[in-house]
Parts: structure tokens; sequence; C-alpha cells
């Protein structure tokens, strides 16, 4: 008995070892990846104006394969384009099948370094925002190198250097400018904490404090081969280093939140700005307040020539360094979202913003059974306060900025309330309304008309459950203006039979337009099939022209008619 | 004899049962209130963990995480759950994301990955996007869309790792 006691428990101590040993010498290898595909058939359509390219068909695909093994990541993507479909590569950015993106990285809690190709941010993308965005064709991935030190709790040191991919022709086509940038972030509670620690005080003070500080700064700077810059009769040299710095500030005290942030980049002539020496400078404040039940928002921005680019004969979406977002709310309605979506112009602009979220409390009179949401927005932009310059003065300086104030030209108002409500386990209602002021010499989403457009827009959505199977989705959206294309109905009718089937059908109908032949009705109808993490759908019928968002950067979508398939899965 | 062979699978199953833990990939993103969280670190102390991709832009990401609210209560109670809502807001929508989480009193922990450095390592193409974490770091079920009625789906999932 005593020997098999003994026996066994050395048993236990190896089988204990032995699983130690594996924890400590043997991380485990993890493989995760992703891939889209969007096949689209074109055919001829002369009512709306329908885009046929040559091949008549068009594919857009990407897998992306990560590999994890204890502290290192590896990833590669491979991009086909055989074309790209409509309206995706502009400039012809995207061609060919090959591998768009590869890297390789090690992270510890200290340090964290990558090679290849990486995306980064910069507090909020003022000096430096590469991202990838591929349902926008948008990727300005640097391919060089980035370090992250974290050298104690609270500081956070990036730095990063690399060229910034410009094209994708069967393989990464990068521009020859060479990017470089560091960024340091502070949280000074932690770090007051991280102090104390070191010293061995136990003693309570600002780390614990109600009142959290961060401070941050950045300086980005890109190289490009110079030259000389004809103007009139004077010549003048193309600075061949551009630098752009930035300081930021959060503060947050209980349900209160303010964000600061000022950038300014040095003179920087580039087709974007007309090829003027100006200096380029944006301030940004933010402040919220939230707690249950309610939150308001507001923020302020002036943004004059801070426009960033790796090269500068480039514009739209190519090799942007930096990221200047508007500030009106992101739409998702079809003709809220499509038809006039507003973006920040290059040239910059003056502009501001406040929301209220609000929730009326379930078991009241307004608020019903369930509680009712209701969201009000309101966003203004204008251009900035400046005065042209005069004589040769202008051929270098273009224009002198006054004040943080509103210029004279009116680029956007956008007004808009929602208001939700479950009426009932199976019904539930939301319906917005929208005003909106929109300049099209500013922001040219349509070439029918040129000058400030008066819009109104209505949208009812109902969901009704019928059962735990069975659900329907239904919108109905108008939208009334004297100008450019006149009015616009849509109907969307979505019918889900879950956990699977997808049925949906949207017609869109310009029925007010002033031309008669343009009275056109676009009706697309898709099937759809999801199984977990994969999605299948195919479509058919008109897609309308229009422009397609995120994040406020858009792309123009022409109109086309035909067949579409999408698939998409995570492994 | 028979008693030596039992206790022996029993110490053996106890070294397969501590064997590796699988880890979700690590990236820094902050939460609401300026605290940096290491993706790589979640943990539920052997709890199921429910990550979903959201966005205030996404409406069938908000249908999602408000039905999922008036579920939340019971689903705790009975497996222990936590939700984590990953918000992939970028600059132009994340300083609403405070006030609108605020304002339907979500209880969840939220976290702001605007520069989807989160996502891109999970591979969310699209949202909503929502992953069901096992007690030892698996990922078991995952989810990329948002139609009434596939909270129950994922209610079937959780009972069965509980």
């Amino acid at each position: 008995m005593k020997a098999r006691v003994i026996l066994l428990s050395f048993v236990c101590l190896l089988s204990i070892q032995y699983t130690k040993a594996q924890e400590n010498n043997a991380p485990q290898g993890q493989l995760r990846g992703n891939f889209q595909l969007l096949w689209q058939q074109y055919t001829e359509d002369s009512t709306i104006g329908a885009v046929v390219p040559p091949p008549k068909t068009a594919l857009n695909a990407f897998g992306n394969f990560t590999y994890t093994y204890g502290k290192f990541t590896g990833g590669v993507r491979f991009e086909s384009y055989l074309d790209a479909i409509q309206g995706y590569s502009v400039g012809a950015r995207y061609k060919g099948t090959g591998i768009g993106n590869r890297y390789a990285q090690y992270k510890t809690d200290l340090l964290d370094i990558t090679v290849g190709n990486f995306y980064e941010q910069f507090g909020s993308g003022l000096a430096l925002r590469t991202y990838w965005e591929p349902n926008l064709g948008i990727d300005n991935a640097l391919d060089g190198a980035r370090v992250v030190l974290t050298p104690f709790a609270g500081a956070t040191l990036k730095a990063i250097y690399g060229h910034q991919r410009l094209a994708f022709d069967s393989r990464i086509v990068n521009s020859e400018s060479i990017v470089r940038g560091a960024d340091a972030e502070f949280n000074i509670n932690d770090i007051v904490g991280a102090i104390k620690t070191a010293n061995r005080d136990t003693s309570s003070g600002f780390e614990s404090s109600k009142l959290k500080v961060i401070l941050g700064g950045s300086y980005v700077s890109k190289y490009e081969q110079g030259g000389i810059l004809e103007v009139d009769s004077l010549l003048l040299a193309f600075p061949q280093n551009v630098g752009l710095m930035s300081g930021r500030a959060n503060v947050y005290y209980g349900p209160f939140s303010i964000y600061l942030e000022y950038a300014h980049k040095v003179n920087d002539p580039s087709k974007d700005n007309g090829y003027i020496y100006n200096k380029g400078e944006a301030f940004f404040a933010n402040a919220s307040f939230s707690k249950k039940g309610f939150g308001i928002n507001a923020a302020a921005k002036m943004i004059d020539n801070l426009s960033f680019r790796s090269n500068r004969d480039l514009s739209l979406f190519d090799v942007p360094i930096n990221f200047n977002p508007a500030l009106t709310k992101q739409h998702t309605y079809n003709l809220a979202a499509t038809l006039y979506p507003y973006a920040t112009p290059l040239a910059g602009e003056v502009s501001y913003m406040a929301e209220v979220f609000y929730t009326i409390k379930k078991g009241t009179a307004l608020g019903g059974e369930y509680g009712t949401n209701i969201t009000v927005n309101y966003a203004a932009a204008n251009s900035p306060d400046v005065t042209p310059l005069e004589g040769r003065e202008s051929l270098i300086n273009g224009y002198r900025r006054n004040s943080l104030g509103f210029g004279d030209d009116k680029y956007v108002r956008d007004f808009n309330v929602e208001i939700k409500k479950k009426l009932s386990k199976k019904l539930s209602l939301a319906a917005t309304y929208y005003y909106l002021e929109f300049n099209t010499l500013i922001t040219p989403v349509t070439n029918d008309f040129k000058g400030l457009l008066f819009a109104d827009i209505q949208v009812l959505e109902v969901n009704y459950k019928v059962d735990s199977k069975n659900n329907f989705h239904i919108e109905l959206q108008a939208m009334q203006t004297e100008q450019d294309k006149g009015d616009w109905a849509t109907a969307l009718v979505e019918y889900t039979y879950s956990p699977h089937w997808n049925f949906a059908i949207i017609n869109q109908y310009n029925y007010g337009n002033s031309k008669e032949d343009k009275r056109i009705m676009y009706l697309f109808g898709t099937v759809g099939y999801i199984n977990g993490p994969t999605r299948i759908s195919v479509g058919y019928g008109k897609r309308r022209e229009g422009v397609f968002c995120i994040g406020g950067v858009c792309r123009a979508v022409p109109a086309t008619n035909g067949f579409e398939l999408s698939i998409t899965s995570t492994f | 004899m028979k008693k030596f062979f039992a206790l022996l699978a029993l110490a053996l199953s106890i070294s397969i049962a501590n064997a590796q833990v699988a880890k979700l990939p690590s990236v820094q993103l902050k939460d609401m209130e300026g605290n940096t969280v290491d993706t790589g670190k979640l943990n539920n102390d052997g709890k199921p963990i429910i990550i979903s991709f959201w966005a205030t832009w996404c409406s069938p990401c908000k249908k999602e995480l408000n039905n999922y609210a008036e579920l939340y209560d019971k689903w705790q109670k009975e497996t222990g759950v936590k939700i984590i809502a990953v918000s992939i807001d970028d600059q132009r929508s994340v300083t609403r994301v405070a006030p609108y989480v605020n304002s339907v009193s979500w209880d969840y922990q939220v976290l702001l990955d605007s520069n989807k450095q989160f996502a891109l390592a999970l591979g969310v193409n699209n949202v909503p996007h929502t992953f069901l974490v096992d007690g030892k770091g698996n990922i078991v079920w995952q989810h990329n869309n948002y139609s009434e009625g596939d909270e129950e789906e994922l209610y079937e999932e959780l009972l069965k790792i509980k």
C-alpha cells in the first residue's frame, strides 16, 4: 500500500511538472483569419445611365491569415481585383492578385515591435491615422517599422517609420516619400500611482482621484523629394521635410469628460491647398456629460489647411497621412446617407455640433411599458474666416485667417430628431426627421445642382416579430427638396427566418424629378444565408448612383444594373 | 489495483485539465474612462465572456445589445457570463459612445477600438459580430449579423459551456 501511494504521488508530481513545463516552454500556436468576396455583374440600362465595363463582371476579394505563437504574431493578406468593382478603384489603384499586406510582430508587456505593414492612430488621428476600410477602398498602411514602449504604468511611447501604401498592382505599391513620427501619452493618475508604488508609499493621493488626466503629444514628419514651383515670375522651392505636431488633453471627472487638441503643420504647398505656403492649424474641443438615462455631447472644431499627404501632387483617397472627420452625425438610412453626405473639405472648415440622448423611463405615461429613446442632434459648418490676399502675396500665401469663427460660406446645417419606442413584445417603431442645408459646390456630390440645397427627410422604421423564428423589418423614407433631382421615396421590406435566412427588397423612387424621363424606380432584391460567422448573399437589380460613406470618407458609386454575390467568413 | 488505476487516471486528468489556455489577441484599447485595457488579459474567472463588436451608427448592433441588456441579469445568474461591448466607432463618432451607452443604461464593459485593431486581429469584417468565449479563452461560437430572435441561439450556446 505504501509503495502504491509513493508511486502514485510520484506520477502526480511528474504530471504536474510536465504540465508546468508545457506552460513555460511551449506556447500554443493559433491561426485566425477572415475572407471576403464581392462579385458584380453589369447589364446595359440606359434609363439609369448604367456603367458597363468591358469585362461585364468585376471581383473584389481578400483573405487574411494571422498566426500567433506565444509573443510572436505574423500576418499576411492576399488581395484580388479582377477587375475592381465599379466605383472602387478611383485612379486605377487596385489591380491584379497578390500579397497586399505582410508583417511580423513581437509583443511583451514592455515592448511591442512590428516590421512590415502596420496600422496606427496617434490620439484622435489629426496627426496620423493609417487604417484599412475594404468596403470603401481605403488602405494607407505604413510599410516599415513600429515600436511601442510601455516603460511604466501610465506611459505609452510610440515611434513609426515607413512608406505609405499608394496602390495595389498584384503587389503592394508604396509612395516613395518617407513618413516618420513619434507619439507619447501619459495617464497622470497611473504615473503617480507607479511612482508611489516604487517608493513604497501607500498613502492615497492623485492616483485614486475622481479627476483623471491624460496628456499626449505627437510629431509626424514626411520627406518628399522637392523641386521648384513656378508661380508667375517667382521660383519657389518645395519644402522637402514637412512636419505636423499636435498636443492633446483628456480630462474625466465623474459623469463629465473633456477633450482638447491643437495641431500645427508647417508650410506644405500641395494640390489640396492650391500650392500655397500657409501653415496649417486645427483646434478641436469636445465635452460630454452622461449619467443613467441621459447623455449630452458637444464639439467645436476649426480646421485650416491641415490636409497632410505623402505625395503633394495627389488627391482624393491617395496616401493621406492624417484623418479629418466631419462633426455631422453619420446617417444610416438610405436617403439621408447616400444622397447628400457631408465631409470636411480639404481646405478646412469651422464647425460645431451638439447632441442629446434621453431615455424616457419605462412605466411612465410617455415612456410606455419599455421606455422611449429620444436623440436630438444639430451640426453646422461654415468656411473658415479668411480674407484672400492681393497681388504677389496671394501667390505665396493665398489668404489670411482672421479668427476662429465662421466664415461667409455656409457648408452644411444638419438637424435631426429620432424617437424609438418598443410598443409590445412583438412591435417596435423608430421615427426620424431630418432638416438639411447642403452646399453642393463645396461637397460635389451631384452635377445637377450647384449651390445651397434645402431638404426635409422623414423615416419610419417598423420591426414586427411574428414569433421566435419569423421577423419583419420595414422602412419607409421620403425626402422633399426643390433643388437637384427633386423628391425621393424609399421603401425597404426585410423578412428574416431565424437564424439562417434573410430576404430583402428595396425600392428607391425619384418621383419628384423635374425631368420626367428621370423619374426612375431603382428596385433591388437580396437573399441571404447566415451560419455563424459565414454570410452569403445574392442580389439583383438596379443600384442607384450615390455616395457611400464610412466614418466621413466617401466614395462615389455609379449607377449599375445586374447580379451581385457576396461571401464573407471568419475563422 | 483498480483503486490505483482510478487514482492515476484522476491525477492525469487533473494535469490535462490544466493544459494550455488559448488566448485572445493582445491589443491595447481604452475604456470609456480613459483606462487602458489589454485585450489579451481579458478574463472572467473561468466563466464565459461574450465579446460583441458594435458601433453607434450600426442599428442592428444597438438592437442586439439592447436586447441582451434585457436578458443580462438572467444570463448572469445562470452562467456568470460577462458581456464586453467593443465599439469600432472611429474619431467621427467615438465621442458619442459614452453619452449613448449611459442613456440606454448598459451594464457592460465598453471598450473603444477606434482604429479597428482588435477587430482586425479577430478577423471581424463587418458589425455586428459577436463571439462567445469559454472559460479557457477559446472562441466556441461566433455570429456575423443580428436579427430579432438571434439571442435565443446565443443563449443555447451559453448553456452548453457554462
